[in-house]
């Protein structure tokens, strides 16, 4: 069974008088343990697609299957549940809790998850050594780099162990050298067997995937398996 | 799912986002500050002249009728009453051996005003009683030191008195009373009991008395007092027949003709807290008028700033619910915001009014003690929550708003 199922997924928006097609009709299926890239330029739809594969958002049409579940008619509650069980979110602006530190960001999911609060705090603790920060636990967002933000964000969207990791130009607020970092953090997730999707206009970003879903005008433009996905180790192996 | 780990992240959100706008969050307690302020003292104030009025009042005891030419409590013509006739002591003589439904009957004759004096100390403004053995009980009074007017007292007219506790201890702080030589009026009388203390109402100090036997009273005072029956029913449950009786009887005492009306007045003290009642009444629907204004305004202050807050973190709401935060969640979030500072108001409110009511119930007491003011637990408990009240009630059209914020458009805002 395919983790995903999307079938001629619509989005429409109503923009005062006139109707915008965001998204005309996508079908789709993703297995479990794919790492995926959605590239588009901006307009394409692409985002439309991002927010509604994350249960942010609800289709004007069409169906979608996660992990047999139709979430495509869900409640806002039920869409809460299943957005905190089966995705976890990577942002380009990272989108972290000025005013926590980063333990407490990671713990958030949890908190949600109704997890008793000293078992959350130790797998909090322990997705934050996974990703390279035990060092940086008690620091704010201000206080760390961009990396270490987006490493914060990556372990609060691993710690509720979700079906779907799913990143939004995940390297766009980041220096290329800290972006291949993140790139090889996710290579290494997707190894573990996490399912991961990228979504991009960098096409330096789409090349590490194995499978690139290229949207335009709305629709599936192309749908390619890459052969031989660029490694990020050789190039971060340089001193 | 866990309500109480979501509790505890809205707690923990409310009070990093207080701390985060500490003078904001200070100015807009202002309102809820001043109506929590006023609806404790004024509470307190109630409170204190219910205790101190009970403390009195209860004294007398229900079931004592006084019979006088003024009513109590009575805001008419003043000399409607005055033109009527004394009541005299053979009066009270034939009432007393006509009354059939009575535990006791004394007679009672007084005067405001009078000044007692020992060696070179003097007491102004002393309420003087003239009494008989009965009084003590129908009185509903208790002899701390000493002993009270005996019938021997009165039949031979020994110039002894009993003195209320204020008085007693004014003239000696350090001795023992019983057996010392006081003047009242100029006239030397001696002490031969303390009564305990009583308290005051409204600035009419009962402990600052002196009762002596009637027939001094009679002799010393007054030749002919203007007397009030006093009378104690069998009963508290029978006090309504007694008082029909003494009524029929002090009528046809009186010569009062059939369709004629009373000429007398049978009070109880039923009529003081009926009086009272409505003054409280006033005092608190002020108090409760003042405080809902101010709660009112201090309410949409509440609002204003939590839709501010609102507005500001839309973006934190978007992040919230990306990670599976419900609509429930949300909104706890926010009314434990809007909670938290109305609590702070309510806090700084019973905090400020604190020290005010132990300041007016010190001054009280240094003057003879108009009311105690007390503060009780009851009080700061229903101040607090009232203040937590408005905050829910203020902040729940806000937190609503956030908590059905869309995600998506809640995470592009910046």
């Amino acid at each position: 069974m395919s983790l995903i199922r999307i079938q001629n997924l619509a989005r429409r928006y109503v923009m005062g008088t006139e109707t915008v097609h965001a998204l005309r009709g996508v079908s789709v299926q993703i297995e479990r343990g794919e790492y995926l890239a959605i590239m588009g330029p901006s307009g394409s739809g692409k985002s439309t697609l991002m927010n509604l594969l994350g249960c942010l958002d609800t289709p004007s049409e069409g169906s979608y299957e996660l992990n047999g579940k139709d979430v495509a008619r869900m409640s806002d509650n039920e869409l809460a549940d299943i957005r905190n069980r089966e995705i976890g979110f990577v942002f380009q602006s990272f989108n972290l809790l000025a005013r926590a530190d980063a333990l407490h960001n990671v713990e958030l999911p949890l908190v949600y998850a109704g997890v008793p609060p000293k078992e959350r705090r130790e797998r909090a603790r322990q997705t934050l050594v996974n990703v390279g920060l035990g060092e940086r636990m008690h620091h704010r967002p201000n206080e760390l780099s961009g990396g270490q933000r987006q490493r914060v964000a990556i372990a609060r969207a691993l710690v509720n162990s979700p079906s779907i990791i799913l990143a939004d130009e995940p390297t766009g607020n980041l220096d290329s050298k800290t972006g291949v970092e993140i790139l090889s953090l996710f290579e290494e997730l997707s190894r573990r067997g996490n399912t991961i999707i990228v979504v991009t206009h960098e096409e330096e970003v789409a090349l590490h995937a194995r499978r690139v879903i290229r949207i335009r005008d709305g629709l599936i433009a192309a749908d390619e398996t890459n052969p031989h996905p660029r490694a990020v180790v050789a190039s971060v192996s340089a001193p | 799912m866990n309500l109480r780990s979501e509790l505890g992240e809205s707690a923990r959100i409310a009070v990093a986002a207080i701390r985060a706008n500490k003078l904001r969050s200070g100015l807009t307690t202002l309102g809820v500050v001043i109506g929590i302020l006023t609806a404790t003292l004024v509470g307190t104030m109630i409170n204190g002249m219910g205790e101190a009025f009970t403390r009195s009042v209860s004294s007398m005891g229900s079931d004592v009728l006084f019979i006088g030419r003024f009513p109590w409590m009575s805001f008419e013509d003043y000399r409607i009453y005055r033109n009527r006739r004394d009541i005299t002591f053979a009066q009270y003589r034939e009432l007393e051996s006509r009354m059939t439904t009575a535990a006791a009957i004394a007679p009672q004759c007084e005067i405001h005003q009078s000044s007692v004096t020992y060696e070179r100390r003097r007491a102004k403004g002393v309420w003087l009683l003239g009494n008989t053995p009965e009084s003590l009980i129908i009185r509903g009074l208790t002899v701390a030191q000493g002993r009270w007017i005996s019938a021997s007292d009165v039949s031979s007219g020994r110039p002894v008195c009993v003195l209320g506790s204020y008085l007693a201890e004014s003239f000696f702080p350090n001795d023992n009373p019983v057996g010392k030589k006081v003047r009242i009026n100029d006239t030397p009388y001696e002490v031969v009991g303390v009564l305990d203390k009583m308290g005051s109402m409204l600035g009419w100090n009962q402990d600052n008395q002196a009762v002596i036997p009637i027939s001094r009273f009679q002799d010393d005072i007054q030749r002919r007092p203007d007397y009030v029956i006093t009378v104690k029913a069998l009963s508290p449950e029978t006090v309504s027949e007694t008082l029909e009786e003494a009524r029929s009887l002090f009528r046809s005492i009186r010569k009062i003709e059939p369709g004629r009306p009373d000429d007398f007045a049978i009070n109880q003290q039923e009529a003081i807290t009926k009086f009272f009642d409505g003054f409280k009444a006033v005092l608190g629907s002020f108090g409760f008028f003042v405080t809902g204004l101010s709660l009112f305004v201090g309410g949409i202050g509440i609002m204003n700033i939590l839709f501010v807050s609102v507005t500001e973190r839309t973006k934190e709401i978007g992040i919230r619910k990306a990670l599976g935060a419900k609509r429930r969640s949300i909104l706890t979030q926010f009314l434990m915001e809007a909670a938290g500072i109305t609590l702070l108001a309510g806090l700084i409110g019973v905090g400020i009014a604190w020290p005010i009511s132990w300041k007016i119930g010190e001054i009280a007491r240094a003057n003879g003690s108009v009311f105690e003011a007390r503060m009780s637990w009851w009080i700061v408990a229903l101040a607090l929550f009232v203040s937590a009240a408005t905050g829910m009630v203020a902040g729940f059209i806000p937190a609503w708003r956030a908590s059905r914020m869309n995600p998506v458009d809640a995470l592009r805002s910046e």
